[in-house]
């Protein structure tokens, strides 16, 4: 059933847009909303200037494109494997991507190298899983499920074999990089582009997903060309947390637990539950930025530590209360 | 109005002989009762008809067209299926259930509007579940959740029903009332092809019975040709009384076994 659609997404909306506002005027400096905004019509002073438009804004907007990217990741991993415990991560790519990004620190790269490694391992990871998955025979969720896991297990251990041969100095760096940090993303604008551009496929498709939530068989038998529909599903999903992972490194819990309490809230209609994700994870993991950064100011944490604070009690709450 | 021919069809019971090869043809307004003992191949051969299994050999035809290739959506405007376990991995109330069965019938861009409401709360009301239609599918008994999933092919409304025990955790009076639904639908026309167990539903609502024996054998025709006890005795290796009940059979297993 179509529910209305239109009054929790403008509610989110207007959520991602106030918590982008605390985010931006929040800090060493305050900066109001009206002073913010003269910043972005192009007064204000210098110093305003150069917080807003070249340090707080693009932080802010990196950390909502990386939280709504893996909220609609983790959405789309849970129709596919139709398993509530299905995340982004679970099917190894963030080790993958760890793995390459550590590699790139451990040679002494630095910045776009380490984002690039770090695209290229969770890419690896993806078409590993698969191909290993797909095997001789058909796959299954179940089967994918279970290599991704293993597989994950295995980045596991070259990450922790990483760590412990990595000289002392660039231990930090790494740590930070495996809990998840936005502090140096400073392009969003490809990751907000694919989280928007997924939120357009997503109107055409959010039918046939909601099928095949029902299981293969009743979708097959309800006109769906399962596989084809599947494998967009992997590809795109694979996509969005590479995306997210390069940004900002591991960051856990948002892919989980955001779905999840949509789901509690609002049903599982996938043409209202994947815009959601995008706006629901956005604007928890700028809020969570925005605790990471002020807590202990000037010390930063990193932000994957806050959303797993945030986020499992949240989530324990609403899941106890739920029917 | 479609009809779904076999060709030489030779189900995929995995490790089981060929057995007999399928000839027929499931034409509009009949309804087909496929009977047979646990492992006969039932649901298998239900699946295959439905596209969702491939053959072993020989070739499933929809109006004319092998089913291999046709495309899944012009499939399901024909062809629809009822199947007798269901996974609900996610929480779904029973009308967006009953709701999917238009997915076939609606474009990628549009969603369900008020026609496709009133064909899904027609179909709830017919099976009885309408007053549950907010509920969640995880709370509802077996019974209601099959009259659901029946109400769902309902609001599907192909030519072509095949379903897969469809009297299953149903009470006596909601049996009947899905088989009266079945007849009224076969005299619209449509085609109906359903595993059962019940022999006495058998006989006194189908028009054709398909007999599948474990070892691959399968015999058809005629209801009346078809359910005869020796036959039906050999088949579930179970001695039968029969007595006759309003102008149909009754059979009665005898307990003191074979």
């Amino acid at each position: 059933m179509m529910r209305p659609i239109a009054l929790p997404l403008s509610v989110l909306a207007i959520a991602s847009l106030l918590s982008m506002i605390i985010s931006v005027g929040v800090g060493s400096v305050a900066i109001s909303p009206a002073e913010v905004w003269s910043v972005l019509i192009g007064d204000g002073s210098g110093l305003q200037r150069t917080l807003v438009l070249e340090l707080r804004l693009p932080r802010t907007l990196s950390a909502f494109a990386t939280g709504g990217l893996l909220a609609v990741a983790g959405a789309l991993m849970q129709v596919l494997l139709r398993n509530p415990l299905a995340d982004p991560y679970v099917l190894g790519l963030s080790g993958g991507a760890a793995v390459g990004a550590l590699f790139a620190m451990l040679a002494g790269l630095g910045g776009a190298l380490v984002s690039g490694s770090a695209f290229a391992g969770a890419m690896l990871a993806t078409v590993m899983v698969f191909g290993l998955a797909h095997g001789t025979g058909s796959w299954s969720p179940s089967r994918l499920l279970l290599t991704g896991v293993v597989v994950a297990a295995g980045w596991g251990a070259v990450i922790t074999l990483m760590l412990a041969i990595s000289p002392a100095r660039e231990l930090p760096g790494m740590l930070y990089w495996l809990m998840g940090d936005v502090s140096y993303a400073r392009a969003p604008w490809a990751g907000l582009g694919l989280l928007a551009l997924v939120c357009l496929i997503v109107i055409p498709l959010g039918r046939s997903l909601n099928v095949l939530a029902r299981g293969p068989m009743q979708a097959a038998a309800l006109g769906i060309s399962v596989r084809p529909l599947e494998w967009l599903i992997y590809v795109l999903a694979s996509l969005l947390t590479a995306t997210a992972v390069t940004m900002a490194g591991s960051i856990g819990f948002v892919g989980l637990i955001v779905p999840h309490m949509l789901r509690l809230v609002l049903g599982n209609d996938q043409r209202l539950i994947l815009p959601a994700c995008a706006l629901a994870g956005g604007t928890l993991l700028v809020l969570a930025d925005t605790l990471a950064r002020t807590v202990i100011a000037p010390e930063q944490l990193p932000v994957g530590v806050i959303t797993a604070l945030l986020g499992v009690p949240t989530f324990l709450y609403l899941l106890h209360r739920s029917r | 109005m479609s009809t779904l021919r076999t060709c030489d069809l030779i189900i995929n019971v995995p490790g089981r002989p060929d057995g007999f090869a399928l000839n027929m043809s499931i034409e509009p307004g009949q309804i087909w009762g496929v009977l047979g003992p646990n492992g006969a191949g039932k649901t298998t051969l239900l699946h295959t008809l439905a596209g969702l299994l491939p053959t072993r050999s020989g070739q499933v035809i929809l109006n004319e067209a092998p089913l291999v290739e046709l495309k899944r959506r012009d499939i399901a405007r024909h062809l629809g299926l009822v199947f007798q376990e269901r996974q609900d991995s996610f929480p779904a109330t029973v009308m967006e259930t009953a709701l999917i069965g238009r997915h076939p019938w609606l474009s990628p861009w549009e969603s369900e509007k008020g026609d496709d409401q009133k064909c899904a709360q027609q179909a709830l009301e017919a099976m009885e579940v309408d007053h549950l239609s907010d509920r969640l599918l995880s709370t509802l008994s077996g019974g209601e959740r099959q009259r659901v999933a029946i109400a769902t092919l309902m609001t599907q409304n192909p030519d072509i029903w095949l379903l897969d025990e469809p009297t299953n955790h149903l009470d006596l009076h909601h049996q009947v009332k899905v088989m009266n639904l079945l007849r009224n639908q076969a005299a619209e026309n449509k085609a109906v092809f359903m595993c059962l167990h019940d022999l006495n539903l058998a006989a006194r609502w189908c028009s054709h019975v398909l007999l599948l024996y474990p070892n691959g054998d399968a015999c058809w025709g005629s209801a009346d040709t078809m359910l005869k006890p020796s036959a039906l005795e050999q088949l579930y290796n179970q001695k039968l009384m029969t007595v006759q009940v309003d102008g149909a059979p009754v059979f009665v297993p005898v307990s003191a076994g074979v």
